[in-house]
């Protein structure tokens, strides 16, 4: 479904990622883990072609998009759904307009069948009724939940989360997670989840590959990366002191 | 010394050249793509920075066209040329005045707004957004300003036209004594249609430069407050230095 092979970064000279090489399966949900600033919200970038990457392939449902020109590439995200870090939920718009925005842009259905699916979305992430409240209403769980919705209103193949229970509570973060999972399992969608959040990784990975100073140090099942010797692993996944990774960085 | 002075100079040059490339290619991309504009978004946009704009512009133009009655009628009377006040005022601001101010008002009220607007946009993740759900940014968010823009310049020039010359109007039977038939007969014996038309091309020019240079420093937005603060004085100050020196070269060519 999503594939990256031999996939570099570079920003200014700075190499972010290094001979990437990664591979998603049809109906996984890959969790990326990492310390902050060590290339995750750039990988999923890449995946979207938010940014193209300085060499290497990424193929996304069986096309190679690293140089597909943008109309090309819009073609490709038509399948794809992307929950960003801080919601990104367009400001003038409001929950309505934003979750029926993809519809409108991209199907033929009439104003009644997106008003339904805006319901039946909002619903799903448990804010029904909030059609007309504006996103600066909001709290930041709440716009998570309407990203969300928005995300999936267009039954993409694939969704992107980028830190998707950052900075939320530990419920709202269950919540989430929760939303994440039920995604999954009703709309058979492949996910990949960007996150530092333990216990969420934890409840919502098939797999987890996890990224240390641009490159892929370990993947595997949740199992495989909780027995993982590596002890940049174990050191990450529960927030030890020592060894200090940083230093090595 | 000398050499640090000269690449500084040398990195500004090329600063400078590659803003214009850039602008050059918004330009072009969003003429690529007229063809997708939403009717509904450039409605939108001509009313908010069409008609929004129009009493600061009717405001603007009033007192300029009063202020130039008050400066011109004396002279012209002092030298027995009070038949040509009218005239004066009429061709001055449908060739220069209304053009240029309208322009100026509108690059300080709409190319402000819309470089903060997108740049705001631009650094809450909002335009990454619409490029994830298949919808190209330009086609979504400066075709519809830019046409706007165009379109509705014009439009405010002819008020601007008729508001800054009723104001001379004014100024010359109320305050200078010029009898009414004066003014309107030296309006009818002077000015010409071209006078006005020279005016509403010119402007059209103008709006597009607004349009898209607020665009442009929206889109390219540095990160935080103070990039969007950047991108709204920029927007200002660039497009100000464009219409002034646009109108030269209209000028010169319109009117030669």
């Amino acid at each position: 479904m999503i594939k990256l092979e031999h996939v570099n970064m570079s920003f200014r000279g700075n190499q972010i990622l290094a001979d990437i090489n990664l591979e998603i399966a049809e109906g996984e949900t890959m969790v990326i883990i990492g310390p902050s600033g060590s290339g995750k919200s750039t990988l999923l970038r890449l995946m979207i072609g938010l940014l193209k990457p300085s060499s290497g392939q990424i193929w996304v449902n069986g096309r190679e998009i690293s140089g597909l020109p943008e109309d090309a590439l819009n073609e490709v995200r038509k399948n794809m759904g992307m929950v960003f870090q801080y919601s990104a939920l367009f400001d003038s718009m409001t929950v309505g307009e934003n979750v029926a925005f993809g519809l409108r842009q991209h199907t033929d259905k009439s104003e009644q069948e997106i008003a339904d699916t805006v319901e039946q979305m909002l619903t799903m992430v448990g804010l029904a009724g909030q059609q007309n409240v504006m996103p600066g209403e909001l709290s930041g769980g709440m716009k998570k939940r309407v990203s969300l919705a928005r995300a999936i209103a267009i039954n993409p193949a694939i969704v992107l989360y980028d830190e998707p229970t950052a900075g939320l509570d530990p419920i709202m973060s269950s919540v989430i997670d929760r939303l994440i999972n039920d995604t999954k399992k009703m709309l058979k969608v492949t996910s990949v989840v960007v996150t530092h959040d333990m216990p969420s990784a934890f409840n919502v990975a098939d797999r987890i590959a996890m990224i240390y100073d641009g490159s892929i140090i370990e993947q595997g099942t949740v199992d495989d990366i909780r027995r993982s010797d590596n002890p940049i692993v174990q050191q990450f996944i529960h927030g030890l002191l020592q060894p200090d990774i940083r230093e090595r960085r | 010394m000398v050499m640090m002075f000269l690449e500084k100079i040398g990195e500004q040059v090329i600063g400078g050249l590659e803003n214009a490339g850039r602008i050059m290619m918004l330009f072009i991309q969003t003429i690529g793509r007229l063809n997708h504009a939403n009717f509904k978004h450039v409605i939108r946009q001509m009313a908010h920075l069409g008609v929004d704009s129009l009493l600061i512009v009717k405001l603007t133009t009033l007192f300029t066209g009063m202020v130039l009655t008050v400066q011109t009628a004396h002279e012209f009377i002092k030298y027995g040329a009070q038949a040509s006040v009218g005239g004066v005022v009429a061709i001055a601001m449908g060739r220069e005045l209304s053009p240029v101010l309208t322009g100026v008002v509108v690059a300080g009220r709409v190319g402000a707004a819309i470089a903060a607007e997108i740049g705001s946009m631009k650094v809450t993740e909002q335009i990454d957004a619409l490029r994830v759900m298949a919808t190209n940014p330009i086609a979504y968010l400066v075709v519809p300003r830019l046409i706007a823009c165009v379109i509705m310049m014009p439009l405010l020039v002819v008020f601007a036209d008729v508001i800054g010359t009723l104001g001379g109007y004014l100024v010359a039977t109320l305050y200078s004594n010029i009898s009414s038939y004066t003014f309107l007969n030296s309006i009818k014996v002077f000015a010409e249609v071209s006078d006005v038309t020279g005016g509403l091309i010119k402007s059209m020019f103008f709006g597009g430069i607004v349009a898209i240079i607020g665009c442009h420093k929206g889109l390219t937005a540095a990160p935080g407050a103070e990039g969007v603060g950047k991108a709204t004085t920029g927007s200002v100050v660039t497009s100000m230095i464009l219409i002034f020196i646009s109108n030269y070269f209209l000028s010169l060519l319109l009117y030669r």
